[in-house]
């Protein structure tokens, strides 16, 4: 009795997550490659069209639109997030520096805002005349208090940029700091008494040394700029912006699904989302060889 | 004099963090009319409530704050007992079929959620849950990151602990409620948080099937608020600072354990 017990236990521990994920994960995963092929008005009315909505979606030139701007806000915030964070954490590690769960909370601390209330945050500091970003750039540099970061096309992608730095700097510090400190020490002896430098020993002991999270970081990130969705709609509006400057492919979806009603096309966009998020991931796996030493 | 470079830099860089935050906090004591004449601190004397009793008048933003807790409450409750329950069986059972249950999950964390999105909506409409907060609880019950984050850290549960339980006549659930939860905590505290965060600041989803207003969460609610009232910017960011107020004191109540669950699973590969 016992022994029959150990062994359906597991089935049922795990059934909860097999009948949701069936209902919530593969049903709709199988439902949303068929929905790309029709064009719908709604749940309800439904036409096939077998691939016209990607043809259609690669022809439009406000999906390249959106295209372009997602894709300067991933390489944007990845390129300055990631050598910022990296550098805090390893200013926090140096034996030396006291106050070090002090400073890693301070850091942090922007995320405990949240995306949604520090894009509501920005909406005032970006603002132009009393916004704090103006005013403090006048009283530093004097520079203008009139410019406006959320109407002028070219500032549109620079404002959220800077606004998932101040986001997500602090979080990425955390996880690189975590791999910091489970480098091994007697490495780093080990180096100093082979005569290494600081920059030797830092391209030599501390990079391979957290290379995996790095990986991890740099991947992740990619991702989760790619569906940069909330900043843009919560600062920009419905509209997303002068010029479409802060239009990006989430919000293109969403406009076409749910404002415009036709969730097949929606679906075909999810999917060229998610294939180009897949080809940069392997890409980036394949320049930094992972995959291949590792495991 | 190098230590005073390190100071000077990791203090510029929390100026830059906190100065936003800070900002926040005193803009929900100015007074609308000093927005324009004091971009920072105003003086002390005309800092004002005012902009509190003005945001519940405007909105219901108490029904928002009420929302915001029931849905993320309610699908932290159940993600936890489903992903910690999952979690124990891919932790401490042989068993067939293993292997293929973690593959699928892993397939799942690397589809993008906008994929979803259509075929979701489409769901959520013949269950007739559009307009609910049914409808943004049950697609969520179960969090695969969580199944891995239990599953994790219940690896180093020792084998003789439910050994010992079977022998004293425990039987696996209770195995699982009276011995392997107990000794899980710091883990269980890290995911309330991580969930807690994720359900709080959602918004997509919730912008997609929420209808009236009065089943808006405070994400939905403020942003709509934003549109209507746009001049009152006192109002707005006191409703801010209050949205953001649980999440901090959860933070601090758990922050310890948070750090730790945060780190865990990326380290340790």
């Amino acid at each position: 009795m016992q022994m029959r017990n150990a062994r359906t236990a597991p089935y049922l521990f795990l059934a909860p997550f097999v009948i949701s994920f069936l209902i919530f994960g593969a049903y709709p995963i199988v439902r949303s490659m068929i929905l790309s092929l029709y064009i719908t008005s709604g749940p309800e009315a439904q036409h096939f069209v077998g691939l016209d909505n990607y043809l259609y979606l690669l022809r439009d030139p406000d999906f390249w639109t959106a295209f372009s701007n997602t894709a300067t806000f991933a390489a944007g915030s990845v390129a300055l997030q990631l050598p910022l964070s990296l550098g805090l954490a390893i200013l926090l590690n140096r034996p030396d520096v006291r106050g070090r769960d002090v400073f890693r909370f301070i850091f942090f601390s922007p995320n405990l805002m949240g995306l949604v209330f520090s894009a509501l945050l920005f909406m005032l500091i970006l603002a132009p005349r009393f916004g704090l970003l103006n005013a403090s750039l006048h009283a530093l540099f004097g520079l203008p208090l009139t410019t406006r970061w959320l109407s002028t096309p070219e500032l549109v992608m620079p404002a959220l940029i800077m606004v998932a730095l101040w986001l997500y700097t602090g979080f990425n510090m955390v996880y690189f700091l975590a791999a910091l400190q489970s480098v091994d020490g007697e490495l780093y002896e080990a180096a100093t008494i082979d005569g290494a430098g600081r920059w030797s020993q830092f391209w030599h002991v501390t990079l391979p040394g957290i290379k995996p999270v790095l990986i991890f970081v740099v991947v992740l990130s990619t991702i989760g700029s790619f569906q940069l969705f909330e900043l843009a709609f919560l600062l920009l509006g419905n509209s997303s912006g002068p010029d479409q400057a802060g239009l990006t492919i989430v919000m293109y979806l969403y406009q076409n699904g749910f404002l415009g009603g036709d969730l097949g096309y929606a679906a075909a966009i999810g999917w060229t989302l998610a294939g180009m998020v897949l080809i940069l991931s392997l890409i980036q796996l394949r320049i930094t060889g992972t995959g291949k030493e590792d495991r | 004099m190098r230590r005073a470079i390190v100071y000077s830099l990791l203090v510029v860089f929390s100026i830059g963090c906190l100065v936003p935050i800070v900002w926040l906090v005193v803009s929900a004591f100015k007074a609308n009319a000093d927005f324009q004449a004091y971009a920072f601190v105003p003086p002390v004397d005309r800092l004002t409530m005012a902009n509190f009793p003005s945001l519940f008048k405007q909105m219901p933003f108490l029904r928002f704050m009420v929302n915001s807790f029931f849905v993320a409450g309610a699908t932290v409750i159940v993600q936890l007992f489903f992903s910690s329950l999952g979690g124990f069986a891919l932790a401490k059972y042989e068993f067939a079929g293993k292997k293929a249950i973690m593959g699928v999950m892993l397939a799942t964390m690397m589809i993008p959620g906008p994929v979803l999105l259509a075929p979701m909506y489409e769901l959520i409409y013949h269950l007739r849950l559009i307009d609910s907060h049914l409808g943004l609880i049950v697609p969520g019950m179960v969090n695969v990151f969580g199944m891995f984050l239990f599953r994790q850290s219940m690896l180093s549960v020792p084998d003789e602990m439910l050994q010992a339980a079977r022998m004293d006549g425990c039987n696996e659930f209770q195995i699982f409620w009276h011995v392997v939860m107990p000794v899980s905590r710091p883990i269980v505290g890290a995911f309330c948080l991580i969930a807690f965060m994720g359900t709080w600041n959602s918004f997509l989803w919730p912008q997609i099937i929420l209808q009236s207003s009065d089943r808006f969460t405070l994400p939905i609610g403020l942003n709509q608020m934003v549109g209507v009232y746009e001049a009152d910017y006192g109002a707005m960011m006191a409703g801010t600072l209050l949205a953001v107020l649980p999440v901090v004191m959860l933070f601090f109540l758990l922050q310890k354990e948070f750090i730790a669950g945060l780190t865990k699973g990326a380290v340790k590969g």
